[in-house]
């Protein structure tokens, strides 16, 4: 399919990411006098290790063609789960954190099959019924949250409850686990102004490898042949069903994961318990597509590429705002419609390029 | 009348949903201190207010669309339209404390904010299904981002909006239009207020639902005129209908263009309705619960009729009016912990988006 590349072919291939480098260096520039560029990159650093597990997460659902998985939200509240089982607890420090993560996988095993099913009876509109699931599974969330927990649920400790002992509060503080993962191996640059966490960059290279090896066995190869053509793939013998189940599977419980690195990640520390995960999905989804990642063709390197472009446009964009038209506000409405106008228009450019052929 | 047959013509979805209703008014006539004629008033007042946004999602169904989630694209137009009127009345004739325009200039007043918004509607209708046209099979995912994309676009102009009105802009020094806009002394409860007669302490509001009744009239007869049959063909079977001389494209295209006409219409009505104009977020997420009283009224993503309308507005809204003051004073009575007074907001979710969902995974679609 891939002709010799050309000037021209890459420069369309890449247009998205160029655009969104050409974005952030013009805020940069405007933002100059407001931010020092050492500490941008330190906040960029903070915001990689942050989100990229999370970015990386949707990789597979794509692969599998299933496209941009809105149900990520999904395995985020089911790290939620993981978190306010071990802060119930009580339990603090890095083997909490562990435990956390442990708690979740299960939990995302279950609710993640529950959105494979589903999504198998919605072929062909999968994006849309995993973003309404997710508003759906929203309600659940919080029907078992603020109602169950204390009288059904056992949670019992106060310091999670609303006064009453019915339903967890608003807010949850972290302060138990978070940064504990990036405080665990660290490097000072320039001073202490960039706080390189190696721990959890080791981590999201053991996923990106992670991920590489698991595209190249057998299993991987059959997701390749079902994003490709489900009805070759079904010729061919593969389970389709099965093998998308198990795309979900995959994308949900690295979600669930993915959401507990971020919440503890350096500088969170609190979890909004009702609202944390639900902006999940967008965000996740607009980093990867700025990377250069479409409907249909997701890489590491487009996750990589995308949540470095993304989130050096989400800094710089207020301070942007600030100095051009001296007010915040329109970079942070810039900042969202920019999140909004990439996933509509690559929906949008996938569409037409698929009817064309 | 044969009642099984008529339980069988109303579905099982909507079948439960009113006795659901029922028993929602029962229990708050018998065990709760709420007053039952404002709470009708009530349900009756909100139905009229989101009427027509739900109707403006018939015309993009029957021309085959689906369900128009892009509605924010037209909310967005009537909010403009309303912003700029109520600058300029404010410009020409500004208001004193406490002051009102008088009723005939309240209605012209809305009337144009309707005609302007309903104007742009038509062209931000038009650009939009063009891009729907090359995106067919994806038109839903698409609308919702071009909703999503809208209202942020459109808090940039809020922000940017060269309005001099005092009562649009922050007093000290902020910068843009306020979230709220108060439409006292504009036009607040013009519709709602108009020819209505009070029943014990509420009010049956017969201006609002009696324009959305006749919106409801007019788009039925539309669908009985040559134009809008073609339309409906064009929807039902495309093939068919080009076979027989129509033109799909732009039928599909007319479909889009009166949904988001009407839901710029619909928004000024909800407005006055309201009280407020509520700009920059809000209408973000309007268009799940608007197409949610669509598909329990029995709609679904191929098939939209006005009985459809009428019936999913009033049972959707009905039920969201009445259980909030309901499970409030509940709690207030008798007790119980507070978190259950978050039991109506939970119910939605569960409820409009279950709807949605259902839908989507139906066969027939």
């Amino acid at each position: 399919m891939r002709s010799a590349p050309s000037v021209r072919g890459l420069l369309g291939q890449n247009v998205v990411p160029l655009l969104f480098a050409t974005l952030c260096i013009a805020g940069i520039v405007a933002a100059r006098e407001a931010i020092a560029l050492e500490i941008l990159a330190g906040d960029i650093v903070t915001r990689l290790g942050r989100n990229l597990f999370l970015v990386l997460s949707l990789i597979v659902p794509v692969v599998a063609g299933m496209g941009l998985n809105f149900g990520i939200v999904i395995g985020a509240m089911c790290g939620q789960i993981g978190l306010i089982l071990v802060e119930n607890a009580g339990w603090s420090g890095l083997g909490a954190l562990g435990a956390a993560m442990a708690f979740s996988v299960p939990l995302s095993l279950v609710f993640g099959g529950l959105t494979g099913r589903l999504l198998n009876r919605a072929k062909g509109k999968e994006m849309i019924t995993g973003m309404i699931l997710a508003f759906f599974a929203n309600g659940v969330y919080q029907m078992i949250f603020l109602l169950l927990a204390g009288p059904v649920l056992p949670l019992h400790n106060q310091k999670i409850l609303l006064d009453d002992g019915i339903g967890l509060a608003n807010t949850i503080d972290l302060s138990g686990t978070a940064g504990k993962l990036d405080h665990l191996l660290r490097i000072s640059l320039l001073g202490g102004r960039i706080q390189f966490p190696i721990a959890t960059f080791l981590l999201i290279t053991l996923l990106c490898l992670g991920l590489r090896w698991y595209l190249r066995t057998r299993s991987g190869q059959e997701l390749r042949t079902v994003g490709q053509d489900m009805h070759v793939a079904e010729i061919s013998g593969i389970g389709v069903d099965k093998v998308r189940m198990r795309a979900i599977l995959i994308s949900t419980v690295l979600g669930g994961i993915g959401q507990i690195l971020w919440l503890t990640s350096t500088g969170m520390g609190t979890m909004n318990t009702y609202s944390s995960h639900e902006q999940v999905g967008p965000y996740a989804i607009a980093a990867i597509l700025v990377g250069g990642a479409t409907v249909t063709h997701a890489t590491i390197w487009h996750a990589i590429l995308g949540t470095l472009l993304f989130h050096t446009l989400f800094v710089v964009a207020p301070l942007a705002g600030q100095a051009v038209f001296g007010a915040v506000q329109i970079g942070e409405y810039f900042r969202e419609f920019v999140a909004y106008a990439v996933i509509g228009v690559t929906l949008a450019l996938h569409a037409w390029k698929s009817r064309r052929g | 009348m044969n009642v099984v047959a008529l339980l069988k013509r109303l579905g099982l979805t909507r079948t439960v949903l009113a006795a659901f209703l029922l028993g929602l008014w029962v229990l708050s006539a018998t065990a709760s201190s709420l007053d039952m004629s404002i709470l009708i008033s009530d349900c009756l007042v909100r139905t009229g207010m989101n009427g027509i946004l739900v109707l403006a999602l018939v015309p993009a169904v029957r021309a085959g669309v689906g369900l128009n989630f892009g509605l924010p694209l037209g909310m967005v137009c009537g909010l403009i339209g309303m912003v700029t009127v109520m600058d300029l009345a404010g410009r020409t004739m500004p208001l004193e404390l406490g002051e009102s325009y008088g009723m005939g200039l309240q209605f012209a007043l809305l009337g144009t904010a309707m005609i302007l918004g309903a104007l742009l509607g038509m062209i931000a209708g038009w650009l939009y299904s063009r891009l729907l046209e090359a995106v067919k099979g994806q038109e839903m995912m698409v609308g919702i981002y071009v909703g999503f994309g809208s209202v942020a676009g459109a808090s940039i102009l809020w922000l940017l909006f060269p309005a001099k009105n005092p009562e649009l802009i922050w007093p000290l020094g902020g910068v843009g239009l306020r979230n709220t806009l108060v439409l006292d002394g504009y036009f607040q409860h013009l519709l709602d207020r108009f020819g209505s007669f009070s029943f014990g302490n509420g009010f049956f509001p017969t201006g609002v639902l009696l324009v959305w009744v006749l919106a409801c009239a007019a788009l039925w007869l539309f669908f009985r005129t040559r134009i809008g049959a073609a339309l409906a063909a064009a929807g039902a079977n495309p093939r068919f209908a080009a076979a027989s001389g129509i033109d799909v494209r732009s039928m599909r295209s007319l479909g889009v263009v009166l949904s988001t006409a009407l839901a710029a219409i619909g928004i000024v009505v909800f407005s006055q309705s309201y009280g407020f104009v509520q700009l920059y977020k809000a209408p973000l997420l309007m268009a799940f619960p608007t197409v949610a009283a669509l598909l329990i009224g029995g709609a679904s993503v191929r098939n939209a009729k006005i009985a459809h309308v009428l019936i999913g507005t009033f049972l959707f809204q009905s039920v969201l009016t009445t259980s909030l003051p309901l499970v409030n004073d509940l709690i207030a009575q008798h007790g119980g912990a507070k978190a259950l007074a978050n039991v109506p907001e939970i119910a939605r979710l569960i409820i409009s988006n279950g709807i949605i969902l259902y839908a989507l995974t139906r066969k027939e679609s």
